[in-house]
Order: C-alpha cells, then sequence, then structure tokens
C-alpha cells in the first residue's frame, strides 16, 4: 500500500466518523464540527487519490484550497445562524420544532445587533 | 461581442452584488433594477446568438481547462440562463416594492440576490465538475442568507436546516468528483465522458456517480430528503421562496440531469433509473397529497413544489436504455417541466405573497371573501395552478404530454400512474385553496390594498407560463439541438 493510498483510506474514515455524528448529534454546533470533519475528508481523499505516475498532482491541491475556503464561508455563516437563533429561541438543537412556551424563561439577551 | 456577453452574464452579478453591499435599501434598489435591465439585454442577447450560431465552448480569460474555467455555452444552458434572467428578473422588481424599506436589515436582500444569480449562471454554464461545486455552495450559502432574511427564530431554525441539507448534499457531491478524478485526472465533463468507456461499469465509478446524484437529490428535495424544504420555502419573503422553488432547486437537479446524460449510460443501470424514477414518482403523489392536508397557504404552494420536482427526475429512468427518439422527448419534457414550473411556481408564490399581506394571515380558511377584493391575484394563482396541474394549453401540459409520450414509447406504463394522479391531486389543492376565498359568509371586510405593481408581475409570469404551451416548439428547438452533440470541445 502506497502512502497516497493510506491518505485516501484515512479520508474515507474521516468521512466515515463524520457523517455518523452529522446524522446523531443533536447539537448544532456539533453537527457543524461533524460537517467540517467530513470536509477534511473529502479533502484528504481529494489529494490523496489523485496520483500522476507517483507525483503528486497539483491541480487538486490547488482545488483543495478552493473547497477550504468554501468550507471556511459555510462554516462562519452556519455560526452565525446557529448563535443568533440561540438567542432567540434559547435552543442548540432543531428537534424542539414547537417549542413549549414559557414566558420569562430562556428570554433572548438583548444585544446590539438585535434588529427590532 | 461573445467575449462581452460573458463577461456581462458572469461579472455584472459579482460586481452588482458589491455595489448593493455598500449601499443602503433604496439606493440599492435602483442599482438592481437598473442590473436586473441589463441581464436581461445580455441574457437575451446570448440566447439569440447561440439560436443563430449554435453554441461553443469558451474559455473564461483564455486558460485552458485544468487551470482555466471552460464554460459550455450550449442551447440549454442559455435556455436557463434565459429562464433566470425573466423569474430573477421578475422577483427582483417585486421584491423592491414588497419588502419593507424601513427594516434596515432587508437592504442585504439585494447582494443575496445577486450573488445567487451569479451562482445560477455559473451553473448553467459550468463544464467541469469543480466548478459547478463552487458555483452550487455560493447558490446554497446565499438562499440560506434569504430564508434567514425574515429574522425570527423560525425563520433561523428553516435556514439552519436548509443550511445543514445543503452542505451534506454538497460534500456528498465533491467526495464524488473527488473519485471521479482520482481515476481519470480530469474534471471536464466532455473529456471525462469520453474515457468513460474503460471504466465502464467499475465499483468505484459506480458508487461516485450514486453519491454525487445522491447528494444533488438531496439539494433538489427528491422524495425522502424532502424534509428541508417546506419549511424553508415557506416561512421565507414571498419573492425570497419564489426564487427558491423557481431556480434554486433547479441548479442542482440541473448538474444531475447533466451527469445522467453524460455519464449515465456507462455507469448507470436500470435497477439505479427507475429507483430515482420511483423516489420521483412517490414524491409526486405525496407532495400533491401533503399540499392538498396543509393549513397554511405557503405551505400549500411549498409542498406542490415537492410534488412537482418528482416529474423531473422521470427523466432518469425514461432516457435510460431508451431509443435515441424516447429519450430525447424525456429531455425536452424535462426541460419544459423546469421551464413552466419555475415561472408557474414563481407566479404563485408572489400572488399568494399579495394574498397573504391582504387577509394579514396565512392560513388558507382566512381567505374567505378575498375573491371580491382582490380577484387579480386570486387569479394568477389560479392561472399557475392551472399550468401546474398540466391543462392544456400551458407549459405544464407540453411537459407532461412529452413525458407521457417518451414512458408509453419505451413501455414504462407504470409512470402514467404518477402523471395522472399528480395531476388530479395538483387540481384538488389548487381548488382547495379557491373553495375557501370564494366563502362569503367572512366577517372580515378590512383587506390591505398591496400596490397595482405588486399584482402585475404574478399574472405576467403565470400568463408565460400559460403561453409556454404554444411557443413550445421553438424554445425546444433552440434548445434540443446541441444538447445530444455537446461536451465535446
Amino acid at each position: 500500500m502506497s502512502a497516497s493510498l493510506l491518505y485516501a483510506l484515512a479520508g474515507v474514515a474521516l468521512c466515515g466518523i463524520g457523517l455518523f455524528g452529522f446524522i446523531t448529534l443533536a447539537h448544532l454546533l456539533r453537527k457543524l464540527l461533524a460537517f467540517n470533519l467530513i470536509g477534511s475528508g473529502v479533502f484528504l481523499v481529494l489529494v490523496g487519490l489523485a496520483q500522476r505516475h507517483g507525483e503528486p498532482d497539483p491541480v487538486p491541491q490547488a482545488l483543495v484550497l478552493t473547497g477550504i475556503v468554501v468550507a471556511i464561508a459555510a462554516t462562519a455563516l452556519a455560526v452565525v445562524l446557529i448563535r443568533r437563533y440561540f438567542h432567540l429561541s434559547g435552543h442548540t438543537t432543531l428537534r424542539a420544532e414547537t417549542p413549549e412556551r414559557v414566558p420569562g424563561r430562556l428570554k433572548p439577551q438583548t444585544r446590539g445587533d438585535n434588529p427590532e | 461581442m461573445i467575449l462581452g456577453l460573458m463577461a456581462g452574464l458572469l461579472f455584472t452579478p459579482l460586481a452588482w452584488a458589491v455595489l448593493t453591499l455598500l449601499s443602503g435599501f433604496e439606493r440599492s434598489r435602483l442599482i438592481s433594477w437598473l442590473g436586473i435591465l441589463i441581464q436581461s439585454l445580455v441574457s437575451f442577447a446570448l440566447w439569440a446568438a447561440v439560436a443563430s450560431e449554435g453554441g461553443f465552448h469558451y474559455q473564461l480569460g483564455g486558460w485552458p481547462a485544468p487551470l482555466g474555467i471552460e464554460l459550455r455555452v450550449d442551447g440549454l444552458a442559455v435556455t436557463f440562463v434565459m429562464l433566470t434572467a425573466v423569474v430573477g428578473g421578475a422577483c427582483g422588481w417585486h421584491a423592491g416594492i414588497y419588502l419593507d424599506p424601513k427594516k434596515n436589515w432587508h437592504r442585504y436582500f439585494w447582494p443575496l440576490f445577486w450573488f445567487l444569480w451569479a451562482g445560477l449562471n455559473g451553473v448553467w454554464l459550468g463544464a467541469d465538475l469543480f466548478n459547478l461545486y463552487v458555483a452550487l455552495e455560493l447558490i446554497s450559502l446565499s438562499a440560506v442568507g434569504l430564508v434567514a432574511l425574515g429574522g425570527q427564530a423560525d425563520a433561523l431554525r428553516a435556514a439552519i436546516r436548509y443550511l445543514m441539507a445543503a452542505l451534506l448534499g454538497s460534500l456528498a457531491y465533491l467526495l464524488g468528483v473527488a473519485l471521479i478524478y482520482g481515476q481519470f485526472g480530469s474534471l471536464s465533463m466532455g473529456g471525462i465522458s469520453e474515457l468513460l468507456p474503460a471504466g465502464s461499469g467499475q465499483a468505484g465509478l459506480i458508487f461516485a456517480l450514486v453519491l454525487m446524484i445522491a447528494g444533488l437529490a438531496l439539494k433538489t428535495a427528491l422524495f425522502p430528503l424532502h424534509g428541508w424544504l417546506p419549511p424553508a420555502h415557506g416561512i421565507a419573503k414571498s419573492p425570497v421562496s419564489a426564487l427558491l422553488s423557481a431556480l434554486v432547486v433547479k441548479a442542482s437537479f440541473y448538474i444531475a440531469a447533466r451527469l445522467w446524460l453524460e455519464f449515465g449510460e456507462h455507469l448507470g443501470s436500470y435497477g439505479l433509473a427507475q429507483l430515482v424514477g420511483a423516489l420521483g414518482g412517490v414524491g409526486v403523489l405525496w407532495g400533491s397529497w401533503l399540499a392538498f392536508r396543509q393549513t397554511r397557504l405557503k405551505q400549500v404552494v411549498a409542498y406542490s413544489s415537492v410534488a412537482q420536482i418528482g416529474y423531473l427526475f422521470l427523466l432518469f429512468p425514461l432516457s435510460w436504455g431508451v431509443s435515441e427518439a424516447v429519450s430525447l422527448q424525456a429531455q425536452q419534457g424535462m426541460t419544459l417541466q423546469v421551464i413552466s414550473h419555475a415561472l408557474a411556481k414563481a407566479a404563485m408564490f408572489l400572488a399568494a405573497g399579495n394574498l397573504i399581506m391582504s387577509v394579514g394571515s396565512n392560513r388558507v380558511d382566512a381567505l374567505a371573501g378575498v375573491s371580491r377584493f382582490l380577484p387579480f391575484s386570486l387569479f394568477s394563482f389560479g392561472l399557475a395552478g392551472v399550468s401546474l396541474m398540466g391543462l392544456p394549453p400551458t407549459g405544464g401540459f407540453a411537459a407532461k404530454w412529452l413525458l407521457l409520450q417518451a414512458s408509453l414509447g419505451s413501455g414504462q406504463w407504470w409512470w402514467l400512474i404518477v402523471l395522472l394522479g399528480g395531476g388530479l391531486l395538483s387540481a384538488a389543492y389548487v381548488f382547495r385553496v379557491y373553495r375557501a376565498s370564494f366563502i362569503e359568509n367572512s366577517d372580515t371586510d378590512l383587506f390591505f390594498h398591496p400596490s397595482r405593481s405588486l399584482e402585475v408581475i404574478p399574472m405576467i409570469l403565470a400568463l408565460l407560463s400559460l403561453g409556454l404551451g404554444l411557443v413550445a416548439e421553438p424554445v425546444l428547438s433552440v434548445m434540443a439541438l446541441p444538447f445530444s452533440k455537446g461536451g465535446g470541445g
């Protein structure tokens, strides 16, 4: 087994772990971390599998750089949404579709960036 | 001239996104309306150029394939570019009037709208797998931002759910791309489909295709993976819902369809094609039934999207292992379904937005009496509904007729059940809205009247969808000719 195939297999393993977490975990931040784990796995597969006659192929490395930028943008957006959602609803999961409305409990904090 | 057009198509939306990010709502609105005008003209000019001279390949900045970005400008691509200009332009025009300029955060609608448009053009024209991924992510991220524009906890919950589904779908797609690149060392769709006969039937490559299609199906909300769509499309602002249902879900479907038509012959199988078709079929019936059961107006329209998306996936069984003529019919039916659904659904969401604005409630039974007060919007809603049901002479009818002929031509009669049953069920949910709106014994007589142009826009879209059946022939002739020979370059 060559070293590059090892990278690719490690990538597949990371994807598997990430997918398991993404499906089973309810906490949104954990879900997001699991997403990042899958992402790293995919990038590792992309770099590891593509070899040109034993030499590393430069094209997938450029692709992975772009992929990382996309993943960072997505993560940043998700963090902003999750944070705002937590301030407004007090929940860290999506499970509670119809949250029991208990007045006074877990009030949304008043912050400078509140649009209302 | 082509250089100018391509630059206009790809860079105007990005430039406009930055411009609108820097200014307030009202100035952005003016800038955007100007931009919509420019984009529509450029899209139309490109469409006319391709219609008269045929499709071509275009290398961005003159850089060849692995380093540069290769664009495939063929009939199907420019048809969808044109569709984006019409529907996107209408939604942008509507949003400028519909959104409240006093709410400061509404100004972010404009940059997101332009990023969305840039991503859509990127998907329609993209010829290599990785740039399609980037364009798809640009679409997803701006669409999620648009859903969250409402700002309440419910909108954010829907946006987060949508984001999670979209991200997982993109990664599945990217993993498939990685496997394919590992095998062939190429990302160009045309190049790979030339190399494919050598790798025909390889388990790894089949797995890659299945991964990509599964990821894209999740983003398109194919039946068991549709859970994220109704909350997101139902809670977004009406022009946003219209954009999402009309264009955004079509982008991922378009990539799946192109992959299937290029790679399916070697990597697909009868079982896979039938499975995807069956999921689409169940989606049609189940989505329509749920649309019938919803109590909120926009949820009715959102579940109807789940149903109408199902029809698109009939392309998979109807184009695999059948004669050239049947496959062409299926492709034409799919294209017409994309166009007519985009026009009809945008009209329906915009009209629904007007109705909700008028009665001040999003429930179907709150519509009582609105028929006398807002007949124009209700009529647009109905016209769009006629297209969704697939009655002649609408675009929906032409699409379903072609799909029906393709099913009969290939001996797959079981899709008839889906086509007929789906039509009947969509009639049921449209008439249910009508029934509610004609009830006269309502004690409400306080209706808000939306401005005239808000009512005109859905009407125009609904009429276009209605008229599509009459002009289907010229539309199809532009789209069909380069479709089969595209990709070579």
